[in-house]
């Protein structure tokens, strides 16, 4: 198993190193370790998402609620510090946190509870929870002059060089890895999409898990709300607005199999990258900022397509020197 | 209940009809042992089906006990009662004497309980020692997955159970036979007192299988109490100390290994003498309608020749996972054979697609009722017609009263039970389904029709029509094939037999020359003793 | 679910009429949520029963629905298609550009339709060709569709349809009855018929219940599901010549969202988001009931995105509802 994911993240790490030098072909620049520190500040939240995501996919779920989901967190977060300025920044994430950790465990319930299929549930409460945004906020922007300084400071304090938002963005990345590789709820991840059936005979309860997937990704988005108005010092009822795809897209370029039981931090880490190399690099090499969606959309088929290829199971072995020949 | 009232001579029927017997044979036998797991009076109904009705069964340490039945006669309902998978709806399960429940999987996994099951269970994207660790995985300190212990413990438990595999790779990367041994050391893994055996050697190679036997005396050795579940005679045998045989759901019968042969534990599993079931008529056979040659495939089968002639029922006999179902999946244009070539009707077919096969005449019923055959969720009327739609559409529009009519004809001829045409097929029991799932394909009118597994997991008067049915059929001049895995299904109903073993042919034999010693020696390549 | 008592050889076509059938039927349930929602509405605002009023608040769904009957048919067979607004963005832009060019509306017209059908047959190449699932693809194409819009137009917008195009969103064939509704309408009948009184519609049905099954029953699968995509990419350019001519503008976010509301309408028309199951008068009934929520929200004042939250909570209780039912009644 090692070897194999092993291999699948290395084709993704030649792959985003290989688009880079072609970058950097066309405009050397890019490539500055300064650059590439940008690169990776910005890409930040789509890692943070894109791991809480990854998650529901193992479980054969999916969340399309995650960008919602952050646009109202944040919009909590942000009315929060406009009405109460002196409230301390941790309080807030931490109460964006538990909102995000809230709405994903309704879609958790719904699915676990009443056995909805998992996009139908999502579709419904990403009109929803865009709707609350609205009715909470009446329509209205909270603009930069309404928020604390603390507030917006927060991603952009610097510690040994690096922005606030990298660091916490590897503090995730680690803690996810020592939850999927290293705790019995991540590997019933892998167990409940891998094979559900067989999932309740080892006696993992696979709907539980599942909330649990959802928890997770509602929490992360909570966080990533925070972090998203702090960072651009704006709330309103569409940020983020479409950011699911670009979510789910990253998954699915990470090699995170969409049939569930398939996928890795490294892997939801470097999809993620690689759709951030490709954001900003295009103003740099004079490609037109709107072919940003067409090549995302273009990345995805490719990726969904040679992860199918990989997948591909083949058929049961009979013949013994067939067999012997398969190792 | 056809059987109840035959076969009074036999001892082991007797303590069926007094209880008393059974008392007593505990006494004598088992009077200092107590039973490491004991269920009684133990029932379950699911829609339609009476899986088990007060069945009781006590399993004791150091000894191996061998549930025997049919298909269908309710031992994996026992297994996944026995696992916590399901809740009985009467009756207790006691262990050490002390009555427990399993609600859980883990419940009975906490209670000792394990089972090495019939299709691994297992997960194809976690590495080979995460497999058998997986819910009870050795920990850190900090209760964090202790990687380096788990495949350490897992190298220990494999070559306990003579593989060499390296716990780190994919389990996806073994083939079926070490993904079985996988699973028994899943079993070992687990501090179990009661070992449940669920058809282990299906897919193993008679080099394995004799590991496997080594393993159990073992466990036995070790004190383990062991359920063991095999189709093979000599296998139980060979290896258990007391045997329980299951019958539509009912114990019908349990004792001492040493005190009965293989004929009482068959005529006890089958409930009627194996010659007066089987309906099969003499037909005439006539010349030959399907001409089979040189087929393969890179990993399934290779050289299938045969020829299939008018009013013949063809057997096709084979351990489970002999390439028989994915070898005639090929002749429908299921899957593309790497070479080969039928001939019907002496004119050379191209069969690239189901639909072809249907055009040509050719059709299969599936083994997967469930999943290939019915159409659960349709109608019994449209999932009879549904092969057949240009036959009562008119260019392209439907006709329900030509498809009510179909239906009405072709499920008349197989006697089904149903309420109406438009109910769901999903509410009728897995018998009355398989007729619908046999009526569409004989509404095709087909030529020649492939079986698969045609009577497996129905009941005995489901059984019975099918089988008469068969044998009307090729009386009427179809050509049939018959895929069983079951040994008196096949002397019963077939005109010659065929048995593959490993995807291969591994022997043919006429009807007058059927014994169920040379089928079993066949399919489990074990050599003629000279 | 108990087996029904054994009744030997004579077995009944069916066992209720078509009454009963039609009563216990989930179109009967929306038949009376739409009369409550009709009834209200009018009480609510005394505009709303004004026929050129009604007229108009149909544009609000015809354009929709014609998507949601394709995209009925690719649900029950199992699939999804979350391109379709994706494809309307693309044709329009494509027309557009056509416009530039100096097409003439039958060649615009021809122009849209064969860029819709390239679309789906894209679609159902990926999904059937490669067997990849059709969630992901259309997500991807999704992206790709409306990405090629915006390279084609950036923030600009293409004007300058020609009069006579936009008689396709602003015409009327009678009355207060516009093209457009009336294409709904016919494409309705179209539709049921196509669903319920055909072959292929009887094979959607079969493979949305059990692919394995239809294909071992002869069903050719692949076929059928390509056809379906390139309905839906058909539909989506039919509902884009219709929308573009209404607005009589292109511009590269035209008709964002939609999929989801497409969606929407064909789940609350009962078609099972699992496949399998669902019906053309569902879906009918389905695009009714939320043009005239819409319609009415909007004679009340309601912004759009309240809306929404309402069509959200419809969406999941419309499924939930009745698994709640089930289970409260099942634990009696």
């Amino acid at each position: 198993m090692k070897r194999l994911l092993k291999n699948r993240e290395m084709l993704l790490v030649v792959a985003v190193i290989a688009l880079v030098a072609l970058i950097a072909l066309r405009f050397p620049p890019f490539v500055t370790p300064g650059n590439l520190a940008n690169v990776y500040n910005d890409t930040s939240i789509l890692i943070i998402l894109a791991l809480g995501q990854m998650a529901v996919i193992l479980t054969r779920c999916i969340d399309l609620s995650m960008a919602a989901n952050l646009a109202l967190s944040g919009m909590v977060a942000a009315m929060l510090n406009a009405a109460m300025p002196g409230l301390p920044i941790p309080l807030i994430i931490l109460v964006a946190m538990a909102l995000g950790a809230v709405l994903g465990s309704i879609n958790g319930l719904l699915v676990w509870k009443l056995d909805i299929p998992p996009i139908v549930v999502t579709l419904g409460t990403l009109t929803i929870y865009r709707g609350l945004i609205f009715l909470l906020s009446g329509g209205a922007w909270i603009n930069a002059h309404q928020m604390s300084n603390a507030f917006k400071a927060l991603p952009r304090t610097t510690l040994l060089g690096f922005p606030l938002l990298s660091w916490l963005s590897l503090v995730i990345i680690a803690l996810m890895l020592v939850v999927m590789r290293r705790t019995p709820l991540g590997r019933a991840f892998f167990a409940v999409g891998g094979n559900p059936h067989a999932a309740v005979y080892t006696g993992i309860d696979v709907g539980r898990t599942r909330f649990f997937a959802y928890c997770l990704s509602g929490t992360l988005a909570g966080l990533s709300g925070y972090l998203w108005v702090s960072r651009y010092a704006v709330a309103y009822v569409d940020i983020a607005a479409g950011f699911e795809l670009d979510i789910i897209a990253a998954c699915v370029i990470g090699g995170v199999s969409i049939a569930g039981g398939i996928g890795s931090v490294g892997g939801a880490v470097l999809g993620a990258l690689f759709l951030g190399v490709i954001k900003n690099a295009l103003p740099v090499v004079n490609i037109s900022p709107f072919a940003q969606m067409a090549i995302s959309g273009m990345v995805i088929i490719i990726a969904v397509a040679v992860n199918a290829r990989a997948e591909k199971r083949k058929g049961r072995v009979i013949l013994r020197k067939a067999e012997a020949a398969h190792g | 209940m056809p059987g109840r009232a035959e076969g009074g001579g036999s001892p082991a029927i007797e303590h069926e009809t007094q209880p008393v017997d059974r008392d007593l044979l505990q006494d004598t036998i088992t009077s200092r042992m107590k039973p490491a797991i004991a269920l009684e009076g133990i029932s379950k109904s699911f829609p339609g089906v009476r899986a088990l009705a007060e069945v009781s069964l006590a399993l004791y340490p150091g000894s191996v006990t061998a549930l025997v039945g049919e298909n269908g006669a309710g031992k994996s309902t026992l297994v996944k009662i026995l696992t916590g998978i399901y809740q009985p709806d009467e009756g207790t399960i006691r262990v050490d004497g002390v009555e427990t429940h399993f609600p859980t999987a883990n419940s009975a996994a906490k209670a000792g309980v394990t089972a090495i099951h019939q299709e691994t269970v297992l997960f194809d994207e976690l590495s080979v020692a995460e497999n058998i660790f997986l819910g009870h995985a050795p920990r850190t300190g900090l209760g964090l997955i202790d990687w380096k212990k788990m495949n350490a413990k897992a190298r220990a438990l494999l070559a306990r159970v003579g593989a060499d595999l390296d716990p780190a790779i994919r389990l996806r990367d073994l083939g079926i036979a070490n993904k079985h041994l996988v699973a028994i050391a899943r079993a070992l893994s687990i501090d179990a007192r009661v070992v449940i055996m669920d058809e282990p050697t299906a897919a193993l190679s008679h080099k394995e299988i004799h590991e496997l036997y080594e393993l159990v005396d073992r466990l036995k050795a070790d004190g383990k109490a062991i359920l063991f579940i095999s189709h093979k005679f000599d296998e139980i045998l060979r290896i258990a100390d007391r045997y329980t045989v299951f019958r539509d759901g009912r114990m019908v019968g349990e004792g001492l290994i040493s005190e009965t042969t293989q004929d009482d534990l068959v005529r006890l599993m089958v409930g009627r003498d194996v010659g007066q079931v089987f309906p099969k008529q003499d037909v005439a056979i006539g010349e030959p309608v399907l001409t089979v040659s040189g087929y393969r495939h890179p990993t399934e089968f290779e050289d299938i020749h045969f020829e299939l002639r008018r009013g013949e029922i063809l057997g096709f006999y084979g351990l489970v996972g002999a390439g028989r179902s994915e070898f005639m999946q090929s002749l429908i244009g299921i899957t593309k054979p790497s070479a080969g070539a039928i001939r019907l009707d002496g004119e050379i077919k191209v069969i690239r697609s189901p639909a072809e096969a249907i055009e040509a005449g050719i059709v299969y019923v599936p083994e997967e009722r469930g999943r290939q055959g019915a159409i659960i969720g349709l109608p019994i009327f449209q999932n009879v017609t549904l092969p057949s739609l240009s036959r009562t559409s008119r260019s392209g529009f439907l006709r329900l009263a030509e498809e009510f009519a179909l239906a009405r004809e072709y499920t008349a001829r197989l006697d089904l039970r149903a309420a109406s045409l438009d109910q769901d097929v999903g509410t009728l029991s897995g018998g009355n389904q398989q007729k619908v799932v046999i009526a569409k394909w004989l509404a095709t009118r087909p030529k020649v029709i492939i079986l698969d597994e045609p009577t497996k997991g129905i009941d005995i008067g489901s059984k019975a029509a099918v089988h008469a049915f068969m044998s009307e059929l090729a009386a009427s001049g179809l050509s049939v094939i018959m895929v069983s895995s079951e040994i008196p299904e096949i002397m019963g109903m077939a005109d010659r037999v065929i048995v593959m073993r490993e995807g291969r042919i591994a022997g043919r034999f006429e009807r007058a020359d059927l014994t169920a010693e040379k089928l079993v020696r066949a399919a489990a390549g074990i050599e003629e003793a000279a | 679910m108990a087996e029904t008592p054994m009744v030997a050889r004579h077995i009944p076509d069916r066992l209720e009429g078509r009454g009963a059938r039609l009563v216990k039927s989930w179109e009967t349930l929306l038949i009376a949520v739409a009369l409550a929602i009709f009834l209200v509405n009018s009480f609510a605002s005394p505009y709303f029963l004004d026929p050129w009023n009604l007229s108009d608040a149909t544009f609000n769904f015809t354009e929709k629905a014609m998507i949601a009957f394709a995209m009925a048919l690719v649900i029950i067979s199992g699939e999804i298609d979350l391109s379709v607004a994706s494809i309307i963005a693309l044709t329009s832009t494509v027309m557009g550009y056509a416009v530039q060019l100096g097409f003439d509306t039958p060649a615009l017209v021809l122009v849209g339709l064969a860029a819709g059908l390239l679309c789906g047959a894209f679609n159902g190449l990926l999904v059937t060709g490669l067997g990849l699932p059709s969630i992901v693809v259309t997500i991807g194409t999704m992206s790709l569709f409306r990405g090629l819009s915006f390279v084609i137009l950036g923030d600009q917008a293409f004007t300058g349809y020609p009069a006579s195009f936009s008689w396709f969103g602003q015409g009327y064939v009678w009355w207060v009855f516009s093209f457009e509704f009336c294409l709904f309408l016919a494409l309705a009948v179209v539709y049921g018929v196509v669903l319920h009184k055909t072959n292929f519609g009887r094979a959607v049905y079969a493979i949305g219940n059990n692919q394995t099954a239809a294909l071992f029953s002869g069903v050719r699968v692949g076929r059928v599901k390509f056809v379906l995509f390139l309905l839906t990419g058909l539909m989506a350019a039919i509902a884009s010549i219709c929308l573009t001519a209404r607005l009589g503008s292109t511009r590269p976010s035209i008709a964002l969202g939609w999929e989801l509301e497409v969606v929407t309408m064909v789940v609350l028309g009962g078609v099972s988001i699992l496949g399998g199951s669902g019906t053309i008068p569902g879906v009918v009934l389905a695009a009714l009931i939320m043009g005239m929520v819409t319609f009415g929200f909007g004679l009340l004042n309601v912004p759009g995105i309240v809306m929404s939250i309402f069509i959200g909570l419809l969406l999941i209780s419309v499924i939930a509802l009745p698994i709640l039912y089930r289970r409260l009644r099942g634990s009696h």
